[in-house]
């Protein structure tokens, strides 16, 4: 990322430039979530404004909001000076904003002129799309967009499908682009023409909101950062020449109080995985893990830091043989496990909490007793001669409903009706029940209550007192560093540094130094920034 | 969400078959029929008394051993529409015992039998692999590779009667030697008077054995347990370990075993020949129907089966084909709408409010 040089010292981005959009007390609700809560966020005009926060920080609905997707609970928007008040993103569009979503929006079989045509009320009834390809043409020309308008969209990697948004986008006369998470799927030289392409656009006197959790990138080409933390502003509007990897890194990830928790010291025991130089693609065929290597001893918990996405998933999956690694090999105890199945993980101790409760974790029509004996019913006493016995089962089943307090009126009731709370206690009863010698946790608190998490927390550290191996891959960075004895940080699918936490807990120091990993910048970069600073 | 009560599932279904009964009697009505008498025709000539009360177990038979062979294969959410021909293909292998002849026309039926029936499965079971292997290894879509392959038994079936087993030009294959029958209770009249006439064939305790032990291999049985849990959710039964392509190509199976089985038994029950006519009668079909009714469970399904063989039976003395045949269908539809019902709760918003 070092080549990318900042250029952009656009005149009109000084104090009191135009204001584009004013957006004052956003209130926005899920379901048990606020995701923004009173937000306020100001675009100048002729800007790159960039829209910095960890996952589930809020950015993403905060921008659907803007682009008329979701309809604010409390909260006004100024477009160009006029309250505005969007019911479909066509409102909004009318108003100059474009969205370019993370998932392209884009017909396949399509060509490029026709899909930017897609929607209009001109052409009205012939196309003539020889015309309108030389109008895409110089749009294209224009903006440095190469893309040839008569292929279809299908022929088109992943960078030209999204030049063909920005089209769409630009054709449609959008003065403000917002885009989430532009990088994500691009290619660094990829990355490098999208930048122009923006810096390009701002010269027009457009303004674009970039959403983004990659501090260099931010660096790189915006005028001005906002960062958001758990739905509301850390950093309003900062001047990106007058900030710091640091400060933005401290604000998008927090600085608060570390809770404490019981934790014994434990002397972690022998080696039990070892990961080794892993590589391995994601669902797309794209290049999820680079020669990631880490490893657990017995009766630790080692915490994956990370923001989702930079390859945790996958990681799992391949230690649990879900997922085939192209490269490198995994070690349980000794055994290399990676690329055999399931099973085999299974059958040597391997235990998984899985990231996903609903879709993978449970089978949601089946009962509690079902869903407990999952990795078990293939062993006796519960398997006999290829049968099931029910009532050693559902035996099994109550002593777990028993002993990890699952709240449910008996143990025949299909899992779909439980709690959130109720389903991770369900997959940690099972997966607890089996002895592990290693265990993967994902996210194991993901959107629970606080009583719940409190009691995952415990079980995770009983199950280091007794001497499992644990995996911890979670985005609560609290919750790692107060659970984990040791944290690595993941980015793009490379481990970026380790951080050892002793007895003493965390310090405020560690935070930052993970944040900016989590950032992409490697651990010896840090201390070689520090030990200058220092000289 | 709130569980709705227990009776929920069993009333909406019921509500469902009633109102396709109100819709099969317009239908009638606008045939120039009486909705009510033909009704209670259709009652009487199925339960009337001994005679259509086995005539109806008859027409049960072959469709109870289908419909065992759907409900296992969507137990899995493998779309088998092809039990159809599994269960042509079955008759097929039976008759070929006869026919080759493999077994000479003397043998005991103690022996006849079980090689016959075995010959019955076998040739389901391979009916039935193909389309799984396809599914398994090149995601080919079962709808229509199992579709396809019912019109390959029919025509492969059509090739041996008209060409090599033809009786005399005839479309049809010699009968076969009474060895190689399945027992009627008429065998039985000269001991029990009252057996007299009746057709009920062994086939029927043969459908009620596969639908015991299938219910035990589903809901009591390691794999049982394994097809649920891929069923209900694939990428759980991944993470547990479980393989799937081996399971598709195990349940498509059984699948085709059980249907097979069935074209065994109503081939040597019933027909006493081979000949595509009777043998390809919709039982395949009708077993579809049967197994969404019984909600996959085998042991309703010899409950739904048995109405269905009324409702075919005695629907044949309205209309050889056309009303009951659409009604069967109307039940069906009925059906498939009222799932929604079980899956979404109903509220009524009226225009202007806000969801």
């Amino acid at each position: 990322m070092d080549t990318l040089e900042r250029k952009t010292t656009n005149p009109s981005v000084a104090e009191g430039a135009t204001l584009f959009v004013e957006m004052n007390g956003i209130v926005k609700r899920f379901p048990g979530v606020l995701a923004n809560d009173h937000v306020d966020f100001v675009l100048r005009h002729g800007e790159i404004h960039a829209l910095l926060g960890e996952n589930g920080a809020g950015k993403s609905t905060l921008m659907n909001v803007l682009a008329g997707l979701y309809r604010p609970e409390s909260g006004t928007i100024l477009v160009k000076g006029k309250v505005v008040n969007f019911s479909s993103p066509r409102d909004a569009i009318k108003a100059g904003i474009g969205m370019i979503h993370q998932h392209f929006m884009l017909v396949p079989s399509q060509t490029v002129t026709e899909n930017i045509l897609l929607g209009l009320d001109k052409p009205r009834f012939r196309l003539q799309l020889n015309e309108y390809d030389h109008i895409v043409a110089d749009l294209s020309e224009r903006f440095g967009l190469k893309v040839e308008p008569r292929a279809k969209v299908w022929q088109l990697s992943v960078g030209e499908q999204q030049r063909v948004e920005i089209l769409k986008m630009l054709y449609r006369g959008t003065d403000i682009l917002i885009m989430d998470e532009p990088t994500a799927v691009l290619a660094p030289q990829e990355i490098e023409d999208l930048f122009k392409t923006l810096r390009a656009m701002v010269a027009e006197g457009k303004s674009i909101i970039f959403i983004s959790h990659k501090l260099h990138e931010v660096m790189a080409i915006a005028d001005r950062v906002t960062v958001l933390r758990k739905g509301k502003v850390t950093a309003a509007g900062l001047d990106a020449r007058k900030t710091t990897l640091q400060e933005l890194a401290r604000q998008m990830v927090g600085r608060e109080v570390i809770f404490h928790l019981d934790k014994k010291l434990n002397t972690p025991g022998e080696i039990v995985l070892e990961v080794e130089d892993v590589c391995a693609e994601n669902d797309k065929g794209l290049q999820a893990l680079n020669g990631l290597s880490l490893d657990v001893r017995a009766g630790e918990i080692v915490g994956l830091a990370g923001v989702a996405g930079n390859g945790q998933r996958e990681l799992a999956q391949v230690i649990t043989g879900l997922r085939r690694c192209t490269d490198g090999c995994v070690i349980l105890n000794g055994e290399v496990i990676c690329n055999r199945s399931a099973l085999v993980g299974i059958q040597r101790g391997v235990s998984h909490i899985p990231e996903d409760r609903t879709g993978v974790g449970t089978a949601p029509d089946l009962s509690v007793t079902d869903n407990v004996i999952m990795k078990q019913y293939r062993r006796p006493p519960i398997a006999q001669h290829g049968m099931l016995n029910m009532q050693v089962a559902t035996k099994f089943a109550n002593e777990l409903k028993e002993s990890y307090d699952i709240i449910v009126p008996n143990v025949e009731t299909p899992v779909r009706l439980l709690s959130g709370g109720n389903l991770q206690r369900v997959i940690l009863a099972r997966e607890i029940s089996g002895q592990p010698s290693l265990m993967v946790a994902v996210q194991p608190t993901r959107g629970l209550d606080v009583g719940a998490i409190e009691g995952v927390h415990r079980l995770l550290l009983s199950q280091r007192e007794s001497g499992a191996a644990i995996l911890l891959i979670s985005e609560e960075l609290e919750e790692l560093l107060s659970l984990s004895d040791r944290v690595y940080v993941i980015y793009e699918g490379r481990i970026m540094g380790e951080v050892k936490i002793g007895a003493g807990g965390s310090s405020p120091e560690m935070i930052d130094t993970v944040g900016l990993m989590m950032t992409g910048t490697p651990l010896e970069q840090i201390r070689k920034g520090e030990a200058e600073r220092n000289v | 969400m709130k569980e709705p009560p227990r009776w929920y599932p069993a009333a909406v279904s019921l509500g469902a078959i009633m109102v396709a009964l109100v819709l099969g009697g317009i239908l009638i009505a606008f045939a120039g029929g009486d909705p009510f008498r033909s009704y209670a025709h259709i009652a009487k000539a199925s339960f009337g008394n001994l005679g259509v009360l086995s005539d109806t177990i008859v027409k049960a038979t072959p469709i109870l051993l289908t419909s065992l062979a759907c409900s296992i294969a969507f137990r899995m959410k493998l779309w088998n529409i092809g039990a159809e021909g599994q269960f042509i293909m079955g008759a097929f292998g039976a008759g070929a015992i006869v026919l080759t002849p493999i077994l000479p026309a003397d043998t005991s039926p103690w022996i006849f039998i079980p090689v016959m029936m075995l010959a019955g499965i076998l040739m389901g079971a391979i009916w039935g692999f193909f389309p799984g292997f396809l599914k398994a290894r090149f995601n080919v879509n079962e709808i229509i590779s199992t579709l396809m392959m019912n019109y390959i038994a029919i025509s492969w079936v059509n090739f041996f009667i008209f060409a090599v087993w033809t009786e005399g030009g005839f479309q049809m294959s010699p009968k076969f030697p009474e060895n190689a029958w399945l027992p009627r209770l008429l065998d039985y009249a000269k001991t029990i008077p009252i057996f007299s006439g009746l057709t009920t064939h062994l086939g029927l305790l043969i459908g009620i054995v596969a639908a015991i032990v299938l219910w035990i291999v589903i809901y009591r049985s390691r794999w049982g347990y394994e097809i649920r849990l891929i069923g209900d959710n694939p990428r759980a039964a991944q993470y547990a370990g479980i393989n799937i392509t081996r399971n598709t190509v195990l349940v498509m199976m059984l699948s085709g075993a059980l249907a097979g089985l069935g074209g065994m038994s109503e081939i040597t029950g019933m027909v006493h020949r081979l000949q595509t006519t009777p043998l390809a009668a919709g039982y395949g079909f009708t077993g579809i129907i049967v197994a969404w009714l019984a909600k996959l469970n085998p042991l309703v399904a010899i409950l739904v089966s048995i109405l269905f063989g009324a409702l075919l039976l005695a629907g044949r003395e309205i209309q050889p084909s056309g009303v009951p045949k659409m009604i069967q269908g109307i039940i069906l539809v009925c059906l498939i709408a009222s799932d929604f019902l079980m899956r979404y709760r109903v509220r009524i918003v009226r225009a202007g409010e806000e969801a």
